[in-house]
């Protein structure tokens, strides 16, 4: 049973014109994996990530979740079964507070939002849910805050808070370290840990350190297509690899 | 609390829209709102004591516009949909005054239920049609449905055509001609605003407006957490046409006239003008720029008939010097941080 792969993705396809930015990318991930996309810049990994939540459609392929196919759903269909995903560049609703942001996440799949007098604001609820999802991410003491005022490093937990709290399952992060500094680097790398305990997760990271700390499986990605697949020290030793990915990490 | 203090005041645009969003959280919309109404309730005492007659008519005329206003901001201010063609939506209202006092039908009730369907449907099929687009497409797309609603009144020849129609007598309550009264009208308007103003802040405080704030803020991350924008903004379109349509029905009773001019393109900007002048997304700050607008109108009017050329000076000032409006103003002048 848990071998059956929660997350499966086969011959996905996306071309822009002549530039193929996703190439017959095939892939499954089981319940309880974290699973990392590694790649060059412009290896096509965003796109991925891109296609994989449904904000993009694919060309050719299938993604399958949890057995059902999901290719042909859109973003909103999919953060309903339970695919969640976290931007590269921090997107979160500057204006609101920080618990704000999390519970409009709880109140996407608790009840209907076509209710028009109460204040959605004093709903115990999805406060409560939405402080759960805070405390996770040990943001909970900044609940109030606004979230524009937040640190980076802050908002990036919060763009992860944010997708726990939407009740995914599933949860594509896409390079949640970009831009963190050393010492937020630890924390979220800890945090991840801690996420893998109840969380299948793709992640998409540049930091090789973080990715073979966490990684159970790495995929390789190079012009868009998957050179290798497999536990973190079997890619670190594939000589194709090395020549197209880590060498140049490790010379630089 | 000492998270709104940590925020530094308005340095950047960022933080100034910010602050209008967190406005109506805040006391200080609702009591500038009571002011506000206070001081309307009043007016007809100080009316009385000028014996100034007129004075009434105006504010009357003022708060109509402002109750437009109002419906506006739901959409402008807090859906970020800018409607240029909000102005059909008071036009529709008050020709189903018009059209159906024309035809014996005096009951305010009846005239205004019609009017409210009439400018929900319209609301409903053009805001499904608009909101397709985004941006620059969306603000032409809404002008081109005021347009063809303003050049249909003005082929509609049975009841006026380009000159307009005269109503046959103020709308009825259950047959009694409570509106007759200067003040009736005054008092009735006023209620309705109140009632307006106090739906609105509800709407955008609940689930339904968090929604819609927050669509406005980053759609893509409202998506990115199961939110499909579309049933949220065309909601909002649709509630705030209805309400231009009661304004619609009081305007028709006020003038005891209906044009096409009423829905102009000229007076779907002044809407647009009156919420950004006010503060868009507060609310209060729609009613405040209706009032400025039309007694600024009114005093430069007094002056020159080249009053517009004034008027827009004042606008291209207030635009630079001023953001977020009136509201914004007084926030700055009193030091009121948002929580």
């Amino acid at each position: 049973m848990s071998d059956a792969p929660i997350l499966s993705v086969a011959g996905l396809r996306k071309a822009y014109g002549a530039l193929t930015v996703t190439d017959d990318v095939s892939f499954d991930v089981r319940p309880g994996e974290l699973h990392a996309i590694i790649g060059p810049n412009g290896a096509g990994k965003t796109t991925l990530i891109h296609q994989l939540s449904g904000s993009l459609r694919s060309d050719a392929g299938r993604v399958s979740f949890a057995g059902e196919d999901i290719t042909r759903l859109d973003m909103v269909e999919r953060v309903r079964r339970g695919v969640a995903r976290s931007f590269q560049i921090t997107s979160v609703l500057e204006g609101f507070s920080v618990l704000e942001n999390a519970a409009l996440a709880v109140q996407a799949r608790s009840g209907s939002s076509f209710r028009f007098f109460a204040p959605a604001a004093r709903e115990a609820q999805l406060n409560a849910l939405a402080m759960d999802a805070l405390a996770r991410v040990q943001l909970d003491d900044r609940a109030q805050r606004r979230a524009g005022s937040l640190s980076h490093g802050e908002k990036r937990k919060l763009e992860i808070a944010i997708a726990l709290a939407s009740g995914a399952r599933l949860l594509l992060l896409d390079e949640p370290l970009a831009g963190a500094g050393k010492e937020e680097t630890a924390v979220l790398v800890e945090l991840m840990q801690d996420l893998k305990q109840t969380h299948t997760i793709v992640l998409i990271e540049h930091d090789m350190e973080a990715v073979f700390a966490l990684a159970d499986q790495v995929s390789v990605l190079v012009y868009g297509r998957m050179i290798a697949t497999g536990t973190a020290a079997s890619v670190r030793s594939d000589p194709d690899v090395r020549a197209a990915y880590l060498g140049e990490e490790e010379a630089a | 609390m000492s998270a709104a203090s940590q925020v530094s005041p308005a340095a950047t645009p960022g933080v100034a829209e910010h602050r209008q969003g967190g406005m109506l959280a805040g006391r200080g919309a609702a009591m500038a709102a009571a002011v506000i109404f206070l001081l309307l309730a009043l007016l007809p005492l100080a009316a009385t004591a000028l014996n100034d007659p007129f004075l009434m008519v105006t504010a009357t005329r003022i708060m109509i516009f402002a109750l437009a206003a109002l419906s506006l901001d739901l959409v402008l201010g807090y859906g970020a949909m800018v409607s240029f063609g909000h102005a059909a939506f008071i036009g529709i209202g008050a020709y189903a005054v018009a059209i159906l006092s024309a035809n014996g039908v005096g009951d305010i009730l009846v005239q205004a239920i019609a009017a409210v369907a009439a400018s929900a449907l319209f609301a409903l099929v053009t805001g499904a049609i608009s909101l397709r687009t985004r941006g620059v497409y969306f603000i032409m797309i809404t002008l081109a449905f005021g347009q063809m609603a303003y050049f249909f009144m003005v082929s509609l020849s049975a009841y006026g055509g380009d000159d307009g129609i005269t109503l046959p007598a103020r709308s009825t309550l259950f047959g009694a001609p409570l509106l007759d009264d200067d003040m009736a009208l005054f008092y009735a308007v006023l209620a309705v605003l109140i009632l307006a103003f106090a739906g609105l802040r509800a709407v955008v405080a609940s689930r339904f407006g968090r929604v819609l704030r927050g669509t406005r803020d980053n759609a893509q991350r409202m998506q990115a957490i199961g939110f499909s924008p579309f049933r949220y903004q065309l909601t909002a379109y649709v509630m705030a046409g209805a309400i231009a349509g009661i304004a619609g029905v009081f305007l028709a009773n006020q003038a005891e006239f209906v044009s096409p001019a009423y829905m102009t393109w000229q007076r779907s900007g002044e809407l647009i003008v009156m919420v950004v002048l006010g503060g868009m997304g507060t609310l209060v700050g729609a009613i405040a720029g209706a009032i400025a607008f039309l007694l600024v109108e009114d005093w430069l009017a007094i002056f020159s008939e080249h009053w517009k050329l004034g008027l827009g000076i004042l606008l291209v000032l207030l635009v630079l010097f001023t953001r977020g409006g009136i509201v914004g103003g007084v926030e700055r002048l009193t030091g009121r941080s948002q929580p």
